[in-house]
């Protein structure tokens, strides 16, 4: 059974995009078959996170509008077999696309394939509406911001009245030595005032703005802690139960003593 | 035969009550009204009298009261205060329990969304920043008050806000409002707000529930009809 996922936040510039990539890479990792679907009319930019911008021929608004296949639109990933990317259409705007034309490309999709994420484009209005149309399943991203934390609030409202499965959470951009100090929410808070469901945490990472800037998403290196995150979240996607990853520095032996013993490190 | 007596009038400490017969048929109370004030002089009074008409267990249109009110006024210097029933109508009835019937809201009340209630509200669940949650009775919210909690908003004084953790954005009684302070603050457990002075106060649930011995709605509706 294939399921449609929609990746959304409300604010803009959480990591949506990013997270769409990666987990579709971590899903076609575990030899799924993936298609990214982005529904950003007029701000594309899923291809170039992909790395497949120089492929594009056809776009979603062409789909949409009948003027090629669905097939034709899909763009075969450089890495894997089974990973294809819809993109979306950089001069139209997002009144071409409705959620109608988006129930029968997402019903297609799902003939072929067993996982579609959708990237959603930031806000609550049209753009937002099309790209939950057609699914079953919602991720909300967001970072340990207030505001931030607050428009993942309002989307959370605004999909709890869509038919749909109750929504995840995925926390973005971590920094762990803000959160110890107390100038960044915790992960408890930022649960504790959703209470949905946490389907996985990622800390801020410099790699992760590197192998975006090179078409590469970070969770194709396994070296990598954030990509490890994205993987975790994948397999938790699939239904594996996997423990939420420890963002503490590795202790060096002296630590481990002091701590064994009750003393501060600090 | 001496005809069954159907209007009565007592003097009280208010003023003077007229009880009509319930039993018998409008029209006959009607005319022995007529015939009892064209008797009764009145004329030395000076000033006007305020009277109350007690109808018993009659329902009376709109219609037929003013006819009554009217009919009263005419005759004497008397001016008809209140005409009370013991009965109303089952609609009124079901509108006056809707008014202040406890509903309840099962979800959280997230950024965004405005929560509209007649009647009390009681939310199982969290009011989140951004959120309000508003209602012309009462508002108690069995969870966390982070956002905005409006009570009493068409202009109900006497209603309370009650919240297991209260930490609000701002917090409105009728047409008062609080806000939070500028820092931040943990909250405080089973906290009550409620007008006192003119001023929207807070303190411990189980100190306000003693000034406000009457919570139920329904009670309290009631008890003012």
């Amino acid at each position: 059974m294939s399921e449609a996922i929609v990746i959304t936040s409300g604010k803009g510039g959480v990591g949506k995009t990013t997270t769409t990539a990666n987990l579709g890479t971590a899903l076609a990792l575990m030899d799924k078959k993936v298609c990214l679907m982005d529904t950003d009319i007029g701000l594309r930019n899923l291809d170039v996170v992909m790395g497949l911008e120089n492929r594009i021929i056809y776009d979603i608004i062409d789909v949409a509008k009948g003027r090629c296949k669905l097939k034709q639109a899909l763009i075969k990933d450089k890495r894997f077999d089974y990973l294809f990317l819809l993109p979306a259409a950089q001069t139209s705007d997002k009144h071409d696309l409705s959620p109608e034309a988006m129930i029968t490309m997402v019903d297609e999709l799902k003939q072929e394939f067993d996982y579609i994420l959708i990237d959603c484009p930031a806000g609550i209005e049209q753009g937002y509406k099309n790209a939950v149309a057609g699914a079953d399943h919602a991720i909300v991203v967001t970072t340990p911001e207030k505001s931030s934390v607050r428009d993942a609030d309002r989307i959370i409202g605004l999909l709890e009245q869509e038919d749909i499965t109750p929504p995840r959470l995925v926390i973005n951009r971590i920094r762990n030595h803000m959160m110890e100090r107390g100038d960044m929410l915790t992960i408890d808070e930022i649960v504790q005032v959703l209470s949905i469901d946490l389907i996985g945490i990622v800390q801020d990472d410099d790699e992760v703005i590197k192998a975006s800037n090179h078409g590469e998403p970070v969770a194709l290196n396994p070296n990598i802690k954030s990509s490890i995150s994205y993987r975790n979240i994948a397999r938790r996607i699939l239904g594996e139960s996997v423990p939420l990853q420890s963002f503490d520095e590795e202790l060096t032996f002296l630590t481990k003593v002091k701590k064994f013993f009750g003393m501060r490190e600090k | 035969m001496s005809q069954k007596q159907l209007v009565m009038i007592k003097g009280t400490r208010d003023g003077l009550t007229l009880f009509l017969n319930d039993d018998a048929p409008f029209q006959d109370v009607l005319d022995q009204l007529i015939e009892m004030l064209n008797q009764d002089d009145f004329d030395e009074v000076d000033s006007l009298i305020t009277i109350k008409v007690e109808l018993g267990n009659r329902l009376l249109h709109n219609e037929a009261k003013e006819e009554l009110r009217s009919l009263i006024q005419a005759k004497q210097r008397l001016v008809v205060q209140d005409i009370v029933s013991h009965v109303i109508l089952k609609e009124e009835a079901l509108k006056l329990k809707e008014a202040t019937d406890v509903h309840i809201h099962t979800r959280t009340v997230r950024s965004g969304q405005i929560i509209d209630i007649v009647g009390d509200a009681l939310v199982i669940g969290d009011v989140n920043p951004g959120g309000t949650i508003k209602a012309t009775g009462n508002v108690f919210v069995l969870g966390v008050l982070r956002g905005i909690a409006h009570a009493g908003y068409e202009g109900n004084k006497d209603v309370v806000i009650a919240a297991s953790l209260m930490n609000p954005v701002q917090l409105r009684i009728a047409d008062m409002y609080s806000r939070a302070p500028d820092y931040e603050t943990d909250g405080v457990f089973m906290e009550c707000a409620y007008v006192e002075d003119g001023q929207i106060m807070m303190d411990r649930l189980q100190h306000v529930m003693k000034k406000r011995p009457v919570m139920n709605g329904f009670e309290r509706s009631v008890l003012n009809v």
